[in-house]
């Protein structure tokens, strides 16, 4: 049962991931982004870490999606990706360049061996948020710093210059 | 890790993991090499930001699977800043991108070729 679920969730991951490749509409591939976002955070609810799930949903689903697709709204009113294309052989080389870079993960992946069952799950959200607090203070500190400059840094390079 | 020792304890029933470490890797790299030829394919830099985020979301399962699979909770905390940063990333990302379409009214990246020697 649990297994069929994490089929589920994985088909649904990797088929949105799809659809966002292959639809040339960039507001479907915003829309196939969230059912990805979706998916993985099932995942990592699965995976035993409730609050990284809660968070994917808040800030993807929710921040970033809006961001995309006010972008989207603003920039591309109607039609995207018209003309003929100035680099097709080099875009056709996109879809080899995947499969092996596939090729290559999946070797790697193939020689993990003995992780047997799984450990006792440390990822209980208690002790998260303890060690956010304590052993990760300075760099969660450092993140709220990171978020400022990109606040005020969004704020200048998106501004309308006068003149 | 030593203050967090002791919280240590077995999740609840509800979550034993149906699958081994393999599944959550293989599906990481499904979607990670998808999200690349995404990238590669997409003309306009949106386009080329959704597949990074696709990208950015596969290291992601990868960090929460190997954080519950180890027994470790540093995998988690590292994803949770990944977000963080990914959030960044995006709204200058797409602030940049407002800002090239103001200058040079296309978001098509192969137009974008002013350095071209």
């Amino acid at each position: 049962m649990a297994r069929a679920a994490f089929v589920l969730v994985a088909l649904l991951a990797v088929g949105a991931a799809l659809g966002l490749v292959i639809k040339k509409n960039v507001i479907h591939g915003a829309m196939f982004l969230v059912v990805n976002m979706a998916s993985i955070a099932a995942l990592y609810y699965m995976l035993g870490a409730e609050f990284l799930a809660v968070a994917q949903i808040v800030v993807y689903a929710g921040a970033i999606m809006v961001l995309f697709i006010f972008a989207i709204m603003f920039l591309i009113p109607g039609k995207d990706e018209t003309g003929p294309d100035p680099r097709r052989w080099q875009r056709a080389l996109a879809l080899p360049l995947g499969a092996l870079l596939l090729i290559l993960l999946l070797a790697v992946v193939a020689a993990v061996r003995g992780t047997g069952p799984p450990a006792a799950g440390p990822a209980t959200s208690g002790a998260l948020y303890r060690a956010l607090l304590t052993d990760y203070l300075l760099p969660f500190e450092l993140t709220s710093i990171l978020l400022l400059a990109a606040i005020v840094g969004v704020m200048v390079l998106a501004k309308r210059r006068p003149g | 890790m030593g203050g967090v020792g002791e919280e240590r304890r077995s999740l609840p029933p509800t979550s034993n993991d149906p699958v081994g470490l393999n599944a959550y890797l293989i599906l990481a790299a499904l979607v990670f090499s998808v999200g690349l030829a995404g990238v590669l394919t997409r003309r306009n830099a949106i386009g080329i930001l959704l597949g990074i985020e696709l990208m950015l979301n596969a290291v992601n399962i990868n960090l929460a699977a190997f954080s519950r699979f180890g027994g470790d909770l540093t995998g988690v905390v590292f994803a949770l800043f990944t977000i963080a940063i990914t959030v960044a990333e995006m709204g200058v990302g797409l602030a940049l991108v407002i800002a090239i379409f103001r200058a040079r009214r296309t978001v098509e990246a192969d137009r974008l070729d002013l350095l071209k020697g």
